[in-house]
């Protein structure tokens, strides 16, 4: 073994990562080689300066029990906004408490009323982001900025649709969470009503219109998603939607994946 | 719900390997955060598929991609001098500055290994902060265990050379 072999393999010997015949041919070398010794023992000792400095960043407490409160719970809760970007916090966290309180309710009453979960869960969504500041994360009627938005925050590719000629306005989208799955929603207007199009990789069956506590839930498959459209718009209204989403053409470059 | 116990039993309990290492990547804590938590989620949602194995590296692993799928969308311009430094960065030649490194503080032990490009700061952050296997760091890396020893190689030389300031002399 000579200095060049050595060069690479020392970090190896110092890891304790060489088999026995290299750790062996190894020890040999830095026995007689001094400039290869001196290497090494830099090298430990700057391998012993990172583990002593103090370098390891851990999670911050108040961040730890947020990413918990996302994780999905039998008590729906309201998703924390990130911190220490909102100028308001104060009015936020009051915001919070009147969500966490109304999404209670509502929640309990779905419950009460026994509708299927999934239902429950969107009218619950639906009406969470109906609240000030929690409707909408990009704010665009262009289908091709939403699109590459949820790039990187979705693992599916969700089918975004300009449906402004048809009189739902795409208003923007957001992620959120359904039936313990991260989904993506798109926010349509139709007049002043608000319609969440949720979508996310799976197939149920077809189920006729659904009507919990006065908003329509909606629900279909297409091209291996499935999608539920949640709002107050009348019945007819919200059916009108879906033929127009599934009648519009994906956007360019959209893969039915 | 049993998921959630499971996952919080098994993935949750590494949270802080998976700050440690997002926070190393993306160097601030508001990228770090979005990266753990975006990670997080993900995971969550493929534990249905987790069949054992180590929770831990099979978490970084999935850290480290959402963080490289974060960044990949961020303007170009701001990636390519990290590579090119990866790629042109003095190499080689570094001849032990002994005294030098002894005087190495955390803080300049802080800001030389910032300053790495990020496929050599993984590395060293894997094996002298998280004390990862090479085994282990290929599994997170997708790299070959050969790779991640020279890779690990590299990382240390170009760390000395930051240190003792003489990394730009070629």
């Amino acid at each position: 073994m000579n200095c060049d072999d050595v060069r690479v393999l020392l970090h190896a010997y110092l890891d304790d990562e060489l088999g026995a015949a290299e750790s062996l041919a190894a020890t040999r070398h830095l026995a007689e080689c001094d400039a290869c010794r001196q290497r090494f023992d830099d090298y430990a000792r700057l391998s012993g300066s990172l583990r002593q400095a103090d370098l390891y960043r851990v999670a911050p407490a108040a961040f730890r029990a947020r990413i918990a409160s996302r994780l999905p719970r039998p008590a729906t809760m309201p998703r924390a906004r990130r911190r220490g970007r909102e100028p308001a916090l104060a009015a936020l966290a009051a915001l919070f408490v009147v969500a966490a309180v109304f999404a209670g309710w509502q929640t309990a009453q779905l419950r009460r009323q026994g509708g299927d979960a999934l239902v429950a869960d969107a009218v619950s969504d639906h009406v969470r982001s109906l609240l000030p500041g929690h409707l909408i994360d990009v704010r665009t009627s262009n289908e091709h900025t939403v699109k590459p938005w949820f790039d990187g925050r979705v693992d599916f590719s969700p089918q975004v649709k300009d449906l402004s000629a048809q009189g739902f306005e795409l208003v923007g989208g957001r992620l959120d969470v359904l039936d313990g799955k991260p989904v993506a929603a798109l926010v349509y207007k139709r007049y002043l009503h608000t319609i969440n199009l949720f979508q996310w990789p799976g197939n149920g069956t077809a189920n006729s219109p659904r009507t919990r506590d006065g908003y329509h839930v909606l629900e279909w498959n297409d091209a291996g998603l499935r999608f539920a459209a949640v709002s107050s718009v009348a019945e007819g209204d919200l059916q009108a939607f879906e033929r127009a989403f599934r009648a519009m053409p994906a956007a360019a470059g959209e893969a039915a994946h | 719900m049993d998921t959630v116990a499971t996952f919080e039993r098994e993935v949750m309990r590494h949270m802080d390997a998976a700050y440690n290492l997002a926070r190393w990547l993306a160097r601030n804590d508001a990228d770090a955060e979005d990266v753990v938590q975006e990670a997080m989620l993900r995971a969550f949602r493929f534990f249905g598929g987790f069949r054992g194995g180590d929770a831990k590296v099979w978490l970084l692993a999935i850290v480290r991609n959402t963080f490289y799928t974060q960044r990949s969308q961020v303007p170009a311009a701001g990636r390519m001098d990290q590579f090119d430094e990866a790629i042109h960065g003095g190499a080689d030649r570094d001849d032990p500055q002994s005294l030098l490194l002894r005087a190495a503080d955390a803080q300049s032990l802080h800001a030389a290994l910032e300053r790495l490009p990020p496929e050599f700061r993984e590395v060293l952050v894997l094996r002298e902060l998280e004390e990862c296997s090479y085994k282990e760091i290929a599994s997170i890396t997708n790299l070959k265990i050969g790779t991640v020893m020279s890779r690990l190689a590299r990382a240390r030389e170009r760390l000395h050379g930051e240190l003792v300031g003489k990394e730009m002399a070629a």
